[in-house]
């Protein structure tokens, strides 16, 4: 019995009886708290021993015992990554019917089947998503900096062939054969003053309907021709062959305000899209490319080039370039 | 020091507290190593900076405590008084508790708020509020902060009352107290300042690992030596979950932080473990930490504050011995269902998954225990929204326990990992159960120990219930929602085996549901607020806290006489 009055005092000793639950007391009290002698619910009991029928039987079945240098693989014999490999496999086998049909395909090829095209769109977006959405947008819009894929403005070509070979080595990556220029930084190195830079953008921006006075204009010509016509061409329309892009359209892949081209011109420009061919299949590139090449602003190949095989269609790469620049270079 | 000083002769029970002196053990090296760490002499310091912050923020501490220690050896010789309950104590832990409370779940409505709103609440020219280092200011001052504070007064005020006796070891339970402050807020600044171990809830560096450990191991003796001193020829049931939580959180700490730093005064370490290693024994520390610092700690919280408030026995003690021993024994296997589907063996993944199964009774056992205990007194809830708020702490508790094991079965783990289910299945947890078990307790607590007739407002109380709740509700059903779209969307392919969604398709249908979790957690910010200002007015002795300690002879013993007295205050021969 508890002291009422001292309810910090125990009494160790009988238990008693609790009306409400009709249960007794175990007679143990701690600051006044009691504690009944209520067996344990049966249901608990039964749901408790079951679950640990449920693991042991589990266990039986299932890889679970640790053993000197292996383990004890359970009578199902399952295996995760077993699993996952034969997964693989299957994924494979079904895939080499189209990946075999799509390395070093050309683009009217893959259109003309439309299996084979749809195929080719569902890998691309599959994989763009995974790769490329990072720095282009799910739906390949750009940012600044991360060139738009949806137009027609291309810096290294957008014909099908280029796309691919562009997606294979990259731009200034790792591959040896990157597609590779230099935008050196002419104020950051010295060849260039604040002041020429200044008037070297509003050059440029005049070309796009900046009214600029004719002084400018003059100093503006000057410095172009010399320091940026040999890669973005008398003309400034820019250079495919030499990843230089036109400066006439209304199209900046770093912004076209006044202070982003001249920061162009003071610092330069090396951003740098990684070569895929060591990580993506070739049939993977291959999709890819007809997903880019698909997504609006993709050029017809010239029927000059037809690509043997991947390797090959690096090379075969360069020519396609020069044609097209020729063809588009009045 | 002078001995001889005649003591309060009007109370034997006064005794010399000689407990100060031995902690300048610790201090003064402490000191000194912090000295060299905070002037980054010698050694080599990587993390320059922000090293010698974190060491100045412990030469301060620390001298400090040494002054104090020194000025009150040197005035008057410290005593104990045997008669009474150490309970100042207590109430600091009580106010530190509160404090920490606000501080963790404001961190974390801001983080939910820069999940929900990226774009507003990035600061690209402020690090230090960057997600990545708030979120672990956000777990640690919660889980540990407002936590172990909740834990570390709850059980000081417990073990004194279930033993009988005043807590052992004199000023110790102060260095307790004052030393785990002084960890929180050396982490604390730590994480700010990009200082972390970078691993999941034990993310603060060796040299406040180092510090934790010695004023865990001061806690553990403090709680020992209180229970062999008790005048109960038995040990209550919620002190036995109380030692369990402090043995088995001081074992998994020293394993998990295992570390070699790159210098003595080096704020960089690397943990001893690698690869595959690495991830089970952060997991194994991980759930573990949920199991005994969040569940068996928690639970002898419930395994006072219940009883006590309805009034009631203990439902069952042969289901609170069945079910501690299996809790105790399950509970530690389990962390492997945290790395289903990874590079971790398979058999030892079936173990992890087996054990949560069998975990699902044990815990349900506590929950049975405490909502049986209610048994007799259930129109209390009516009235009484403390009792409500413990009561419903369980019911929370039986979910969580519930949806722990469900999402351990690796088939439900394949869709829910990695997604906010996850997060949601935390927070049932921690804002449910720790959460309103921690508030229940303190609104419990407050009067008890300020010797007050009641709480100042119980209206107050029944808002705070109120608005915690609905947040809690909101909370848990967007993340919900949320992560099973995530899974759903991350396993969907197209009928050519191609993934049907990037990544960021996947996430921004999750914005709807981050501003739901957002709008939850600032409800349960405000009740918490609430509660605050209601402890404080209650300090006060505003509304229906009317003092009672005119009705109380103020400084009668309450506890029972001492038998012999002890030698150090003996008349000098």
């Amino acid at each position: 019995m508890t002291n009422d009055d001292r309810p910090d005092v125990t009494d160790d000793g009988a238990p008693r009886y609790d009306e409400p639950t009709g249960q007794y007391t175990t007679g143990h009290s701690w600051d006044g708290i009691e504690e009944l002698n209520t067996p344990m619910p049966r249901w608990w009991l039964g749901i408790f021993y079951a679950s640990i029928v449920f693991a042991i039987g589990y266990a039986v079945l299932m890889p679970s015992i640790p053993l000197i240098n292996s383990h004890f693989e359970g009578l199902l014999g399952h295996s995760d990554r077993g699993e996952v490999a034969a997964d693989l496999v299957e994924m494979r086998s079904e895939r080499a019917v189209f990946a075999d049909r799509l390395s070093g395909t050309g683009i009217d090829d893959i259109t003309a089947d439309p299996e084979l095209f749809r195929f080719s769109m569902a890998a691309g977006k599959s994989a763009f998503g995974d790769n490329c959405a990072t720095c282009h947008g799910t739906g390949g819009q750009g940012f600044k900096g991360y060139p738009n894929l949806n137009d027609d403005v291309w810096i290294w070509g957008g014909t099908f062939e280029d796309i691919r070979h562009t997606l294979e080595v990259g731009i200034r990556a790792a591959h040896d054969d990157t597609r590779f220029n230099i935008m050196q930084g002419f104020g950051q190195d010295g060849f260039l003053t604040r002041d020429e830079i200044n008037d070297l953008a509003d050059y440029i921006l005049a070309f796009s309907g900046l009214e600029v006075d004719a002084e400018v204009q003059q100093r503006g010509q000057t410095l172009f021709a010399d320091n940026c016509a040999s890669c973005h061409g008398e003309d400034a329309k820019g250079d495919r062959s030499q990843g230089a892009p036109d400066l006439t359209d209304a199209d900046w892949l770093y912004g076209g305000e006044r202070a982003d081209i001249q920061t162009s011109i003071y610092s330069g420009r090396q951003g740098v899209m990684p070569n895929w061919n060591e990580r993506l299949d070739p049939e993977i590139i291959t999709a890819l490319a007809v997903y880019v090449h698909a997504l609006g602003g993709g050029e017809p190949s010239l029927p000059a080039i037809v690509p043997a095989s991947m390797d090959d269609s690096a090379e075969s790469e360069i020519v396609t370039d020069d044609t097209n620049v020729e063809a588009e270079t009045p | 020091m002078s001995t001889q000083t005649p003591l309060n002769l009007a109370n034997p029970h006064l005794k010399r507290d000689d407990t100060l002196i031995p902690m300048l053990f610790i201090l003064i090296p402490g000191v000194i190593w912090a000295t060299f760490a905070a002037t980054g002499s010698g050694f080599g310091s990587f993390n320059g900076i922000a090293m010698k912050a974190q060491a100045a923020t412990m030469l301060f501490a620390l001298i400090g405590a040494i002054i104090y220690i020194v000025g009150k050896m040197g005035t008057e010789p410290p005593t104990v008084d045997h008669s009474q309950y150490a309970d100042k104590v207590i109430k600091f832990g009580v106010i530190a508790t509160t404090f920490w409370g606000i501080a963790g779940m404001l961190v974390g409505v801001i983080i939910a708020a820069q999940l929900a709103w990226p774009e507003i609440f990035y600061f690209e020219s402020a690090a230090w509020t960057n997600f990545g280092r708030l979120r672990p200011l956000h777990t640690s001052a919660v889980i540990f902060a407002f936590g172990g504070n909740a834990l570390i007064a709850t059980s000081f005020y417990v073990v004194q009352r279930t033993c009988r006796t005043r807590l052992a070891g004199g000023s110790w339970p102060w260095f307790v107290f004052w030393g785990y402050q002084l960890f929180i807020v050396l982490a604390a600044t730590g994480y700010l300042m990009g200082v972390t171990g970078g691993k999941e809830y034990a993310e603060p560096e060796w040299y406040v690992d180092i510090w934790l450990t010695v004023v865990w191991v001061a806690y553990l003796l403090v709680f020992l030596c209180t229970l062999a001193k008790r005048k109960e020829p038995h040990i209550y049931v919620a002190n036995w979950f109380y030692l369990a939580f402090i043995v088995t959180v001081a074992i998994l700490h020293l394993v998990n932080n295992l570390a070699l730093p790159v210098s003595a005064t080096s704020a960089k370490s690397y943990g001893v473990y690698a690869g595959v290693q690495d991830a089970m024994t952060q997991w194994w520390y991980g759930h573990n930490a949920v199991g005994f610092f969040l569940t068996a700690g928690f639970l002898a919280i419930m395994y006072y504050f219940i009883p006590k408030r309805a009034n009631r026995p203990i439902w069952s003690y042969k289901l609170s011995i069945v079910h501690f021993w299996a809790v105790i024994f399950i509970y530690i296997w389990a962390g492997p269902h945290h790395l289903h589907y990874t590079a971790l063996p398979q058999w030892t993944q079936t173990l992890g998954m087996v054990f949560s199964i069998m975990l699902w009774m044990p815990s349900w056992g506590g929950m049975i225990n405490g909502l049986m205990t209610l048994q007799g007194a259930w129109d209390k809830l009516r009235s009484d929204p403390v009792l409500r708020m413990l009561v419903v702490s369980v019911a929370f508790y039986g979910m969580a326990t519930f949806e722990g094991p469900l999402l351990s079965i690796r088939y439900v783990n394949a869709l829910s990992h990695y997604t906010d289910w996850g997060i949601g299945h935390v927070h049932s947890g921690a804002l449910g159960w720790n959460g309103f078990v921690t508030f229940g307790a303190l609104y419990c607590l407050v009067p008890w120990l300020w010797k007050k007739k009641d709480l100042y407002s119980t209206r107050l109380v029944e808002w705070h219930f109120w608005l915690a709740t609905i947040g809690i509700v909101f909370y848990i059903t967007a993340m919900w929602g949320a992560g099973i779209s995530q899974g759903l969307n991350w396993r969907s392919y197209t009928e050519l085996g191609f993934l049907e969604y990037s990544f960021i398709e996947t996430v921004s249908p999750l914005h709807v549901f981050y501003a739901i979790r957002t709008l939850g957690g600032l409800l349960f910010l405000l009740g918490t607020l609430i509660m605050a200002w209601n402890i404080r007015m209650t300090i006060m002795g505003r509304g229906n806290a009317e003092s009672t300690l005119a009705d109380d002879a103020a400084k009668k013993p309450v506890l029972p006489e001492t038998d012999t007295i002890p030698p150090t205050l003996a008349p000098a021969e």
